[in-house]
């Protein structure tokens, strides 16, 4: 029996500075969050249980650690809605709280855009002369440089990585038609055939790989990363690397809730085959594919479009959802799949209030036709990059979205209640109650731990290791009726 | 495991798809005046916030050191 789909989102912003091309991106990142931050900054992640070398293959972690950020002092904050807001490389990285739904965490991925703007407000307050930031979340920069946006889903350690593998592969290669982003140009040494100068997602050109550890060079389309955050007997988290940076919310919902559902299935046994000959070539091949007519060879002599293979996973999914999972939520997804695919297939355009890369396409062909603008323009160029601005006032989303144009799932006053509230159903409501209500006391926190000192001789370290335990249900009525960490110690060991 | 299933839904015309027939067809010329209308507002509202500079704002966009 499948397990709950525990879900979240890590963000790697793009981050310029205006007219300063050789400013400091890990230094501007960090100065970033730490404004925001505030006093929350001395509260410490916990790396104990951290081992993202660990690969669920069964590789032994590596030895011989590289210097952290934390090594190098950057600011690295867990806030009070129970969000990791840190440096990564060389970029701002919001990672959403853990969330049980799609449409919850659409809320927190937004709450996070709505973070980094808020950062970029209170730097500019706090150190006026610093240089003057921009933040983007999108996926690259256009010059071969790429940055992610990973999604995590909790999965029953039972199941057989390389159940995993084959049926999440076409999955990936196909679901780009609904969550690609758009780009204009192209960054990989694949074949260039495409005659459009525009593609659908921005992260393809660099998949390099079927299945691998890596997720900055020789990219895989299935990341192997066994760092479950959780109880490793029982848990395995899907760090999932593939994807593309959403804006429009229903392509965001759509993306996460769909792969929620697929991986069920595949938890349950409930997938036929659908390995494709070449994975790799047919994920390039999908993105420049604008018209999706492009066959693609499956390992068992069928070809078949990626809206082809899209529609084979809805049917299976729709059986599912009926037979085993019939949550409301999940009827959503069904349909918003059924109707996002229906919309490919007659006309893409008509969905341009609800995928990024179709709402992009529309803004970059009304510039074409108005200026005669051909592919290589910078100002196309230009577009697509100042598209994904957190800005309200700069970021062509949210002009769009200003005017109307684009389809929300949210409103605006759930996105600022997420800003400093947890999801409710899940371990993010104790650790970010937590942090909010002793702030004080918390020494050290993790994504399955939370580290207090309450003034004892030791620190007093809490495991989270089930993700579902610590809910709002669990936990609000003790930690309303405790004043202070120590007591709260006191209570859980008592 | 449900049986394989090697009927495939056509590219047109499929039974379910709804709403796809009227996405394909031929707009009519005040639908496409709408749609125009449509775009210029857009197209004005982006003008007013585009950075001006398109060139150099592409240009001095490099992001090193990423995932």
């Amino acid at each position: 029996m499948a397990i709950p789909k525990v879900m979240g989102t890590e963000t790697e912003y793009g981050i310029a500075a205006a007219g300063q091309p050789d400013f400091n991106p890990v230094l501007s990142s960090s100065m970033l969050i730490s404004s925001y931050a505030g006093s929350l900054r001395k509260i410490r992640w916990d790396y104990e249980d951290e081992s993202p070398m660990r690969d669920a293959r069964g590789f032994e972690p590596q030895p011989g650690r590289e210097m952290s950020d934390e090594d190098l002092g950057l600011a690295n904050v867990i806030l009070p809605n129970g969000a990791r807001y840190y440096v990564d490389h060389a970029h701002p990285e919001y990672s959403t709280p853990e969330c049980l739904s799609p449409r919850d965490l659409v809320v927190h991925d937004k709450a996070g855009e709505r973070i980094l703007e808020r950062s970029l407000d209170v730097l500019s307050l706090d150190m006026p002369a610093a240089p003057r930031l921009s933040v983007y979340k999108n996926n690259s920069d256009g010059k071969g440089n790429s940055y992610g946006t990973h999604e995590n889903y909790l999965m029953d350690r039972a199941t057989p990585f390389a159940d995993i593998v084959r049926d999440l592969t076409p999955f990936f290669v196909t679901r780009q038609i609904f969550t690609g982003a758009g780009k204009v140009g192209f960054e990989g040494n694949w074949d260039d055939r495409a005659t459009r100068g525009y593609q659908l997602t921005a992260r393809a050109d660099f998949f390099e790989t079927e299945v691998g550890l890596e997720t900055t060079l020789k990219r895989p389309i299935i990341n192997t990363r066994d760092e479950p955050h959780a109880d490793p007997e029982k848990y395995r988290r899907l760090h999932v690397i593939v994807g593309d940076a959403n804006k429009c919310e229903v392509a965001q919902f759509l993306k996460m809730g769909s792969t929620a559902i697929v991986l069920k299935m595949i938890e349950d046994g409930f997938l036929p085959d659908f390995s494709l000959v070449s994975p790799v070539a047919a994920i390039h091949e999908v993105s420049r594919d604008l018209d999706l007519q492009a066959s693609l060879e499956l390992a068992d002599g069928r070809r078949m479009s990626a809206w082809q293979i899209q529609a084979e996973y809805l049917e299976l999914a729709r059986k599912y959802v009926d037979r085993e999972d019939d949550t409301a939520e999940n009827r959503e997804v069904i349909a918003r799949w059924e109707s996002v695919l229906a919309g490919l297939e007659g006309d893409p355009m008509t969905l341009a209030a609800q995928l990024d890369w179709v709402a992009k396409l529309r803004v970059l062909e009304g510039y074409r036709e108005r200026d005669q603008l051909a592919w290589g323009d910078p100002k196309l160029r230009a577009i697509d990059l100042q598209y994904h601005d957190v800005r309200r006032d700069k970021g062509l989303y949210e002009r769009l979205a200003a005017a109307g144009k684009v389809e929300r799932l949210t409103t605006d006053a759930e996105v600022e209640l997420a800003i400093m509230e947890p999801p409710v159903d899940t371990r993010a409501f104790f650790r970010g109650r937590c942090i909010s209500r002793y702030p004080d006391a918390i020494a050290a926190a993790s994504w399955d731990s939370v580290i207090m000192d309450t003034g004892r001789d030791t620190l007093q370290r809490i495991p989270m290791r089930e993700p579902l335990k610590g809910t709002r249900e669990h936990v609000e009525e003790l930690i309303d009726a405790c004043r202070s960490a120590g007591e709260l110690i006191d209570r859980l060991q008592g | 495991m449900p049986e394989q299933e090697q009927k495939r839904i056509q590219k047109k015309g499929g039974s379910g798809a709804e709403g796809a027939e009227d996405a394909g067809q031929v707009t009519s010329s005040p639908k496409a005046a709408e749609l125009k209308d449509e775009m210029d507002e857009i197209l004005d509202e982006i003008d007013s916030v585009l950075e001006e500079n398109a060139e150099e704002f592409v240009k001095s966009y490099v992001q090193k050191g990423g995932q």
